[in-house]
């Protein structure tokens, strides 16, 4: 699978609480949460936003809250995949479970910029900056998690295998 | 090669006689958790599952305590989502407004996580319960949903950090201070993925309300779970909270670290974690003059009997600074009833505090003690992160109940050896 967009760039640390702000956390409709994607760290974020489009981060993204409402504010925004150098382990966690795409390339997020057309093919994690003509080499999932992926999700995995 | 405490406890839950960093597990869970923003999402994942029960009814848990009392129509309409399913699914752990607690403290003082335990919960403050030396980590809504129906999730089996605490914290550092400092010292990304075990003989100095703070922390150094040594300490507690049977785990002598820390406990100053992360820390003596708005006192991490005896110490016979708002909110409906029966309520309305019912409202933005644009709390919470008390230019600084209560009846950041010389 394939996808390509245009990056929104972020920095370190980026936390769920810019993601989705707490005052939101009323609601679980993934709808409702897209409206106030990012709201905290980038107002403009969702206005900007369009179908396909990636978030490109350095380390850390996803830190604090284990709220699922991060992902899949995201994941309903449009975004097709964020990229970052590391990942908070629980915001890992979530995005895989509910099928958001998202991998740790350290090369791919210092060749980066804001703006840039990017790439992604899952099957390979190859990242192809079209804009810049940069190609990056993001780190494959272990075979476990490359099976809830394939599945669209835990839920669905674990059904599968029930 | 011998193996930390928290790879014993995953070995054992996964029924290997032995296990490796990096290792991918399914572990058998002791306890699933979720509260009242991570619980609708997770019973929506549940359903589609088409599970008719769950698990073991007396391994959930769900507490309401993030919007609640509910905060408006919208928060009410989760809980009583919430509220159906435990009542549907016969959960013995739901704990409705007038039993409930903030979720951390409550679960420990319910006796519900004992030691050798594994325990979810849709909560990143879940890693909490690490302080009575078992493995608790948070989680999402959908692993919640997967734990609940099939009682048990998957692990990548964690490498470690090794604190060793030696000496005593002088007369006003608590737990607080410590793992702000440590924070301050690795990171907030410091320990991610991995575990943080903190062993050694300054334990017999740090109580247990003292490890659950420090425990609840390992969260904001990007820990996946923080555990602490079992000591005579914690087999008290859990002997006086408790009737679950429990395992003591104890790492090799030959296990494996990633670092070891040697933390000298007596060095430790009473520490402040200044906006907007929980490392960008100083001492008490490096913060300068810093003028606040708000206090607050209380949460998961910080709304203890100690805690609130130690606030309670310092605001005895005093008043609070004229417009500083301070809030108190315990952590249970029996920390609330003892800390009156100690005539601590007392002590917190003379001085001129307002004492709220438990909640996790104020430390995340939610309720009762939001934020205004160029606000500045002082809070014994966990989160400083840009607009997490509310308004987007809002400051928090996390310190511990001693200097939050001093700073307090100052107005500014202060530590309690400062009040004599005000």
């Amino acid at each position: 699978m394939k996808v390509k967009g245009n990056v929104f760039k972020y920095g370190n640390n980026v936390d769920t609480d810019v993601i989705i702000p707490a005052r939101y956390l009323n609601t679980s409709d993934p709808k409702e949460l897209a409206l106030h994607c990012m709201e905290d760290i980038d107002k403009d974020f969702v206005k900007n936003v369009n179908q396909g489009d990636l978030i490109v981060a350095n380390k850390n993204f996803g830190c604090g809250s284990s709220r699922e409402h991060a992902p899949m504010s995201i994941k309903a925004a449009g975004v097709s995949c964020v990229i970052a150098s590391t990942f908070a382990r629980i915001f890992f966690r979530n995005a895989i479970n509910i099928g958001l795409p998202i991998l740790e390339c350290e090369e791919a997020v210092k060749g980066i910029d804001a703006g840039d057309e990017v790439e992604v093919d899952f099957d390979t994690g190859v990242i192809i900056n079209v804009t810049k003509n940069q190609t990056y080499q993001a780190e494959a999932f272990p075979e476990f998690m490359q099976k809830i992926i394939k599945a669209d999700g835990l839920i669905n995995y674990i059904k599968s295998t029930r | 090669m011998g193996m930390t405490m928290t790879q014993k406890i995953l070995a054992a839950h996964a029924g290997l006689d032995e296990v490796k960093v990096g290792q991918l597990i399914q572990a058998e869970l002791d306890l699933v958790l979720g509260n009242d923003v991570t619980t609708p999402v997770a019973i929506t994942e549940f359903k589609k599952m088409d599970i008719d029960e769950v698990f073991d009814k007396s391994k959930v848990a769900i507490v309401p305590d993030h919007f609640t009392p509910n905060k408006d129509i919208k928060a009410a309409e989760q809980c009583q989502c919430i509220r159906n399913f435990a009542h549907q699914m016969d959960v013995e752990n739901y704990f409705e407004i007038g039993q409930m607690g903030i979720e951390h403290c409550l679960l420990p003082e319910k006796g519900l996580v004992v030691p050798g335990n594994v325990v979810i919960g849709a909560d990143s403050h879940t890693c909490t319960y690490g302080a009575l030396g078992l493995f608790s980590t948070g989680i999402g809504s959908t692993d919640m949903a997967a734990g609940m129906a099939t009682g048990q999730c998957w692990f990548k089996v964690p490498s470690a950090i090794k604190f060793e605490l030696t000496g005593k914290p002088t007369k006003w550092v608590s737990g607080k201070d410590v793992i702000l400092h440590i924070i301050g010292m690795i990171g907030v990304d410091g320990a991610l993925y991995k575990s943080m075990e903190f062993v050694g003989d300054g334990l017999k100095h740090l109580p247990i309300d003292d490890r659950f703070t420090m425990a609840n922390m390992a969260i904001e150094a990007g820990a996946k779970n923080g555990i602490f040594l079992v000591d005579d300490q914690t087999l008290a507690y859990v002997n006086e909270h408790s009737t679950k049977p429990y395992t003591v785990y104890e790492p090799d002598e030959d296990a494996e670290y990633e670092q070891v820390f040697k933390i000298d406990l007596s060095t430790i100053r009473p520490t402040v974690a200044f906006p907007h992360l929980p490392d960008n820390t100083r001492t008490i003596d490096e913060v300068g003059d810093v003028a606040i708005d708000q206090v607050v006192i209380g949460s998961c991490t910080n709304g203890r009997m100690s805690d609130l005896r130690i606030a309670a110490d310092l605001l005895k016979g005093k008043k609070i600074a004229k417009g500083i708002r301070t809030i108190v909110f315990p952590g249970t409906q029996k920390i609330y009833l003892q800390a009156i029966e100690e005539g601590l309520m007392k002590i917190f309305i003379e001085a001129g505090a307002v004492v709220s019912t438990p909640t996790c409202g104020p430390c995340l933005g939610g309720h009762m003690g939001v934020l205004a644009k160029g606000e500045r709390a002082v809070a014994t919470t966990n989160r400083n992160f840009v607009g997490r008390m509310g308004h987007v230019e809002s400051e928090v600084y996390l310190a511990s109940p001693a200097v939050a209560a001093a700073s307090a009846l100052v107005g500014k950041i202060v530590g309690p050896e400062d009040l004599d010389k005000e």
